[in-house]
């Protein structure tokens, strides 16, 4: 018998606030979508943590989609990021002020 | 609480507690890194411990899969773009750019985590069943019941995810593509030329450019990067006006 | 289902097995890449008529010891600009895949020893493939941060390319493994191997029917980096290539990792493909004929390393990049688009197959226009490149995209 679910539950709520807090404090662009990735990690925890709680699947393949999708958002933020870059806009997120409407 | 003093073997507690620790000092790690190579190397570290957390919590499959994508690819993807941009320098972190802000995201991250461990206390039965199958059924091995229910019950969802792949892909090859350059007029070409350049078989290293010429040419670029920084350097006017 | 030896729970016993199987896996491993590199030089000097290292022990065999002596205490450099953390960690990143993925390999069949059922392979995980899988494309980091850190030019060239070629690569032979699955239904590897026992032609090159095989054997060398796919360390352009900055030890344990990957590599193509440990056996000592055979093909496969590399010269980067995108992805996505057709039934299979024709037409017909347009737009690029300073030109395409505010 493994730990028990709030353990995970605990951890996976640490991870998700550090990577909340890195989102709002870091200014690198890639740093931030990094601590998007460990907020998406967080909540795969959650959800394989309650697929075994409650004995089901679909838990699991929530997170097989989730991966997909995180690979797919990774692909096209960073397009975007290097897009940015050669317009020599800067490395950190203050600099691309030039967006604003 | 009832939950955290459940049984479990001694084996398993240990697992749990190193890869806890992996993660949190890897997410901690993400965070305060100022090198955005060390931050990608620590959020390496934390996709390990989850993945071993997931094997613990009988996902092997999503375990196996997290590092392929994850590790192997999306990390990877981002190591690419650190070093290909030259973005490879220390950041310094110690500054606040803006007056109160890490106080008020500390305030903010601790809030998100009393409120989830506060929710995460108390169970919230919806009633409703669970129509995804169970996840324990007998020997059956986990990626066996795993691609059952995928490739049935989530069977929409998944041909979705293929579309969201290629057009993910088609995305991003429009964003990463360079524009044509035009060299020089390109008008009136001289009929002469032709004969003094050679065959043009020969010269094709500015069209098909493999990642070795893209190499020369952005470190090149991370150059001329890192001398006109900071802000907008005023070479790019000319782009910027027209937003 | 599962490893036999962990059915009963866990005993002391048990756990003594565990320990020994991991340290003589490891131990094995070592001595064998020893004898690799000893192996490759004398058959080189063979190919090339030299007579190659003779002087330390018979044949030269300690040579390798000798050499890893020597490295060991030489001085350990740093570079200036290095990063320091991150370039002490990638040797190490680099041959850790290469120990553990021989963890999964079966080397031999099932013996009994104090009542226990123990399988000669270190683990055999139930998602065994999908370990192969997850370690080798985790291999890539030991030479992208070698590269990086070393903080200099020609090293991250090197491992720009040599990334950017094994992940281009990784799809291919994650394909060609995917066709092997679907024929043993099963990512354990004993299993795998215990399916193909019996008859050669129950070996999954014939049952995959041998395309497979063949796109996971170029997918693995491009994947090892080795000839003729050994653009990594291409020395008239990249000095050493990622590894260039590095001396001593650090260097011993890339050029280990190396080694030890073509091994392992080796063996799994061995176990994937060409039936692991089947063969033959006799009556007496019968646990030992399946590890000779094993120990013999994937002698066949190094000595096949060895002599392409002998053989053939290296290849041009865009015809890397070519091979593996526009032939081998497109060949092994439609091979195993085949087999899991005529997994359901001939007729789909058949269906599949004509479908396929006018899919390849179509491909070969873009690639046709691409190429030509490639051309004309480098006819074109000559023509405006010829009319400026000719001394000019190698400038401009140094600094390419600099001017390009400027021009319109």
């Amino acid at each position: 018998m493994t730990v028990s679910a709030a353990w995970y539950l605990t951890l996976a709520a640490a991870m998700f606030s550090i990577g909340a807090i890195g989102l709002l404090v870091r200014r690198n662009v890639l740093v931030m979508f990094m601590c998007v990735e460990l907020m998406l990690n967080a909540a795969n925890l959650t959800f394989v943590t309650f697929a075994r709680e409650l004995n089901d699947v679909g838990g699991q393949a929530v997170v097989f989609f989730v991966l997909v999708v995180a690979a797919a958002e990774v692909v096209v933020g960073l397009g975007i990021i290097v897009a940015i870059y050669r317009r020599r806009l800067g490395a950190t997120a203050d600099d691309i002020h030039v967006l604003k409407g | 609480m009832h939950l955290f003093l459940a049984s479990a073997t001694l084996p398993d507690t240990i697992t749990f507690a190193i890869a806890a620790a992996i993660c949190i000092v890897g997410s901690l790690g993400v965070v305060v890194s100022t090198h955005p190579v060390h931050s990608a190397l620590m959020l390496v570290m934390t996709l390990f411990g989850v993945a071993v957390l997931f094997v613990e919590e009988n996902a092997q499959f999503l375990a196996a899969v997290q590092v392929i994508v994850y590790a192997g690819a999306i990390v990877v993807l981002f190591l690419f773009v650190i070093m290909l941009l030259g973005v490879d320098r220390a950041e310094s972190i110690a500054a606040d750019p803006l007056r109160g802000q890490r106080l008020t995201a500390l305030l903010l991250g601790l809030l998100v985590l009393a409120e989830v461990v506060l929710l995460g206390r108390g169970r919230w039965p919806t009633g409703a069943h669970s129509t995804a199958g169970a996840l324990n059924q007998g020997t059956k091995p986990n990626v066996n019941v795993l691609g059952t229910s995928i490739f049935t019950t989530f069977l929409l969802p998944f041909e979705i995810t293929s579309a969201l792949l290629v057009i993910a892909i088609v995305g991003a090859v429009v964003l990463a593509r360079r524009p044509r350059r035009p060299v020089g007029g390109a008008s009136s070409p001289i009929p002469s030329a032709k004969g003094l350049t050679g065959p043009p078989e020969a010269e094709g290293d500015d069209t098909d450019r493999g990642p070795l010429q893209m190499g020369v040419e952005d470190l090149e670029d991370s150059d001329g990067l890192e001398a006109g920084r900071p802000g907008v350097p005023a070479t790019h006017g000319q782009e910027g006006s027209k937003s | 289902m599962g490893d036999p030896l962990f059915i009963h729970g866990v005993d002391l016993a048990v756990f003594v097995i565990a320990v020994v199987k991991v340290v003589v896996a490891f131990v094995v491993l070592l001595v064998s890449v020893m004898l690799m590199i000893w192996f490759e030089r004398k058959v080189i000097s063979d190919m090339q008529n030299r007579i190659g290292p003779n002087r330390a022990g018979p044949f030269g065999i300690l040579q390798t010891l000798a050499d890893g002596i020597k490295l060991f205490f030489k001085e350990d450099l740093m570079p200036t600009n290095a990063d320091r953390v991150v370039f002490k960690l990638a040797p190490y990143l680099a041959l850790l895949p290469a120990l553990l993925i021989f963890t999964i390999v079966p080397v031999g069949g099932v013996v009994t020893i104090a009542h226990h059922t123990v399988e000669l392979q270190v683990a055999d995980p139930a998602i065994g493939i999908l370990f192969l899988l997850a370690l080798s494309s985790v291999a890539v980091y030991g030479t992208m941060l070698a590269g990086w850190s070393s903080g200099s030019k020609y090293p991250l060239l090197g491992a720009v390319r040599a990334s950017a070629q094994m992940i281009s690569y990784e799809a291919a032979m994650g394909l060609s493994i995917v066709a092997v699955v679907l024929e043993s239904h099963s990512l354990s590897t004993r299993t795998i191997v215990d399916l193909q026992a019996s008859s050669v032609l129950h070996w999954n090159v014939f049952r995959t029917g041998v395309i497979p095989f063949l796109i996971f054997v170029v997918a693995v060398t491009a994947e090892l980096q080795r000839p003729p796919f050994d653009l990594s360390e291409g020395e008239q352009e990249l000095v050493g290539g990622f590894h260039t900055e590095y001396s001593s030890l650090r260097f011993a344990l890339f050029f280990l990792a190396e080694f030890m990957n073509t091994i392992t590599m080796s063996a799994i193509i061995v176990t994937l493909f060409l039936g692991g440990p089947d063969g033959p056996g006799f009556h007496f000592l019968r646990w030992l004929w399946p590890i000779l055979w094993f120990a013999g093909k994937t002698v066949v496969f190094l000595y096949g390393y060895v002599w392409v590399r002998a053989s053939l010269p290296r290849m041009r980067y865009d015809q890397l990049m070519d091979i593996g995108w526009k032939l081998l992805i497109p060949l092994s996505l439609a091979w195993l688009l085949i087999i899991a057709a005529i997994e359901q039934s001939r007729l789909w299979g058949v269906a599949i197959l004509v479908a396929c024709v006018p899919i390849y037409f179509l491909l070969q017909r873009s690639r046709q226009v691409s190429r030509r347009r490639a051309e004309m737009q480098a006819v074109e690029t000559e023509r405006a490149r010829s009319r400026k300073d000719p001394r000019s030109v190698l400038f401009d395409s140094l600094l390419a995209d600099e001017p390009a505010g400027g021009e319109h």
